[in-house]
């Protein structure tokens, strides 16, 4: 292992960094040169054992990992600390936003969340054309990607059609950057069919915005609202999430000797060191950092008391197919009646732990439960509740499976869902797939168009990894062994890509 | 109540028809395509149980001198086609309109509509036509449009009873020479034409498809022919050109070359130049 400063030399001669990320990983390395907030043994055993894991939030927490500020305090009284008066066009609302976003803090250095952005902008938009509107959407779109170039960096419109929420899809369609990432609300009682069709279309040309079942959400949180933040999380506006320690499931069914086991005594176990490492990363932060003596606190962009937990779980595919095993049966997590309900059943335990476990410091007392997408040095562990890659069913199937899932994970189940690209030629189908999913139950909608392995083409799916396979001279089990080197070449569908990029995927230096 | 063989049902398709299908692949066909790449849906099952040694997962049986077929068990290898001695499929299902009916209940939010595919539709018309009554006049299924994809090897009476059913038809035409289309499917194409004529004058062509065979269907005249046929129907009909490829292919035309994308622009820009404007590549080639 190299010593602290040996640590910051590499960092600062590392040719592959630019000054910024320099910086933000030198501060990383500062902080967690730190002692970390005292654990018992047994959490402190978990975590280095990483069947609980803190997702490198780092040793002394000094910022909340999500923050939600409600931007309607600034855009209606400006702020006394930066010496800024209310906006009164959509030009000095939108430069208002732009300073606001640089005060903001979250566990990656740049804001998670930058607003309902129509409900913030549509006051200012009287007597705007369509035109000036476009191009200032487009110029403040273009100032985000360049400057605050992070993936998980949310903007959310909708549920209402409005002016400001089209020219955001259209924007975002045309530019098809990273950043901000996009979601929008719908609801079938405000939302009109078309804008809806909108951003599906948009899916279709970009796999952004991500679509949330707004009436869902709403009954979750309170009258303040609330928003959908980074990957795909629902936390409450003026507030946020102050840390979110994850179980990995896989990790836990390993530790239990049988089924029963693994209900009665260790998975409650480990949830509860879960518990505990998030009340001493709290205690730290709301009584030791001073994070809440700020002017955000001061002028009411947010609140001491409207920070939850995110208590998140991933890995249940290969959990459950570990217990399935263990238990001398054979099916498999997404395709077997006995597993899903096995499945079900550890999301059910999971959510009544985590509503009875009271926690201080922390909004209405309680955790909320979280499905978790995984960070890049995951590895032979499934994100979330998905059915792992390369083996998922077509989506329809895959949704239903899901959808019994998604009630118990208040604080948002992070499921990409694959879409092969033959759906480029038929965007209507993602909007019924979309309609459909919440008519299951879903909370949420989110679809990534390319690179899907499972491929339909004319009359058949294919798996894109038997080509591979068959690239590689292995031959195949399935029947594509005639398939040839045009798929890679004239595609480029085997580079599979990271749908984003962002820093919460790469917690510190060297990961 | 009548059954129908049916080879496999998809609850998942963008690509036969409009939104997302519900699709049901027929056992059956009356043509023998070289470029089939679904040939064991081609001829039915002659219950031999040659299939059966061949299937380690135990989903086949031989029930009462029929093979029967355990889908729960599958997994898919696909080892009992190779085994088949005529090239046919022992994993097909009976299923009758009730139970095409109640599937299509279950996946109701996720569908805009149903497509049945082959195989040959047509083959098996009498079912079809009950199938799209049955959800024409089921008041939580009438608003599902009812498509079929079809070779349109049938006259003019099986048509009259299909259509009052069925709202849109996506034709395929496998060549315009009679003599190419019968070395390419082994029969003549006067039907398909008079098809596209008859369907076109319904309303109810929704799409023409024409699959490219790199020296077979790609020639001058063969394109010049399909223009010239488009043109008589019109301009403006969606044209699908499909790109053959090996995957499935059996016989002499696995060593026939691929359409590659450079064919199909080639074909595509053609068609522009005859201001045939709505055509539609395919969004990836094998």
């Amino acid at each position: 292992m190299p010593t602290t400063t040996e640590k910051f030399r590499r960092i600062v001669e590392d040719k592959t960094l630019s000054f910024s990320q320099k910086a933000r990983y030198l501060a990383i390395e500062a902080e967690n040169s730190l002692p970390y907030p005292a654990l018992d043994d047994e959490t402190a055993q978990a975590l280095e054992d990483r069947v609980i894991c803190d997702m490198y939030e780092g040793n002394a927490p000094y910022k909340p990992r999500y923050v939600l500020p409600d931007y309607r305090i600034v855009m209606q009284r400006g702020s006394d600390y930066l010496e800024l008066p209310a906006p009164t066009t959509l030009d000095e609302a939108i430069n208002t936003l732009m300073i606001a976003y640089h005060h903001v803090p979250s566990v990656t250095g740049i804001p998670v969340y930058i607003g309902q952005l129509d409900d913030l902008l549509l006051p200012f938009c009287e007597g705007v054309s369509d035109d000036a509107l476009y191009r200032k959407i487009k110029l403040f779109w273009r100032y985000i990607d360049r400057v605050l170039p992070d993936a998980f960096l949310h903007a959310n419109i909708g549920p209402t059609d409005n002016r400001v929420a089209r020219t955001i899809l259209r924007v975002d369609a045309e530019l098809k950057q990273i950043a901000p990432n996009l979601t929008f609300l719908y609801d079938p009682e405000i939302s009109s069919e078309s804008i809806l069709e909108q951003a599906t279309n948009n899916i279709v040309e970009c796999s952004k915005p991500h679509i949330g079942n707004h009436p869902v959400h709403a009954a979750t949180f309170d009258e303040r609202g609330y928003g959908i933040v980074s990957c795909y999380n629902a936390l409450p506006i003026a507030g946020g999430a102050s840390t979110m320690p994850r179980v990995n499931l896989r990790k836990v069914a390993e530790c239990a000797n049988n089924v029963a086991e693994f209900f009665d005594s260790v998975l409650p176990r480990y949830m509860e060191l879960g518990f505990r490492l998030c009340e001493a990363r709290i205690d730290y932060l709301f009584n030791k950092s001073s994070f809440f003596n700020s002017f955000l606190v001061d002028e009411g962009w947010i609140e001491r008391d409207r920070f939850t937990v995110m208590f998140g779980v991933y890995g249940m595919a290969e959990a459950v197919n570990i217990l399935m095993e263990k238990g001398g049966a054979q099916g498999k997590y997404g395709f077997d009646a006995d597993a899903n309900a096995m499945g079900l059943r550890m999301t059910q335990q999971m959510s009544e732990i985590v509503n009875a476990r009271a926690l201080k410091n922390v909004w209405r007392g309680r955790a909320m439960l979280h499905s978790q997408a995984g960070i890049s040095i995951d590895k032979g562990t499934t994100p979330g509740m998905r059915i792992p890659y390369g083996t998922e069913p077509d989506p329809v199937s895959h949704i239903r499976a899901l959808a019994p899932h998604h009630a118990y994970y208040t604080s948002g189940i992070s499921e990409i869902l694959t879409v092969d690209e033959t759906i480029k030629n038929n965007p209507g189908a993602m909007l019924q797939l979309c309609k459909g999913a919440f008519q299951a139950g879903f909370r949420e909608f989110t679809a990534n168009v390319a690179s899907n392995d499972l491929v339909r083409v004319t009359g058949y799916m294919i798996r894109l990894s038997d080509v591979a396979r068959f690239q590689a001279c292995e031959g195949s089990r399935t029947n594509t062994t005639v398939l040839g080197t045009e798929a890679a070449e004239n595609t480029g569908i085997l580079d599979r890509k990271p749908r984003v990029v962002g820093v919460e995927l790469a917690p510190s230096y060297g990961q | 109540m009548r059954q129908a063989t049916v080879n496999k049902v998809l609850t998942y398709s963008v690509v036969d028809g409009p939104g997302n299908r519900l699709v049901l692949f027929m056992q059956g066909c009356n043509f023998a395509c070289k470029t089939c790449h679904n040939p064991y849906t081609i001829d039915p099952c002659t219950h031999c149980g040659a299939c059966i040694p061949a299937c380690y997962s135990d989903a086949l049986q031989m029930v009462d001198g029929k093979v029967v077929f355990d889908e729960t068990r599958c997994d898919q290898c696909d080892n009992c086609l190779k085994a088949c001695p005529i090239s046919s499929s022992p994993m097909v299902s009976m299923l009758t309109v009730a139970d095409v009916v109640e599937i299509t209940r279950q996946y109701l939010p996720f569908i805009n509509g149903l497509t049945v595919s082959g195989g040959e539709v047509t083959v098996q018309l009498k079912f079809v036509i009950e199938l799209f009554e049955a959800l024409k006049s089921a008041p939580d299924l009438a608003h599902l449009s009812r498509f079929i994809d079809t070779n349109g090897h049938l006259g003019k009476d099986g048509w009259a009873r299909l259509l009052p059913v069925t709202d849109g038809v996506m034709l395929d035409i496998k060549a315009l020479d009679p003599d190419k289309h019968r070395f390419l499917t082994g029969q003549h194409n006067r039907k398909v034409l008079q098809s596209a004529r008859l369907l076109h004058e319904a309303g109810k062509l929704h799409e023409l498809r024409y699959l490219v065979i790199p020296g077979h269907t790609d020639t001058k005249a063969e394109v010049d022919a399909l223009i010239a046929l488009i043109l008589r129907l019109d301009p403006n009909l969606p044209i699908r050109l499909n790109a053959f490829q090996h995957h499935g292919v059996r016989g002499a035309a696995t060593s026939w070359p691929k359409a590659t994308k450079p064919v199909i622009e080639t074909i595509k820009s053609r068609l522009f130049q005859a201001d045939i404007p709505n055509v539609i590549t395919p969004a990836l080639y094998l």
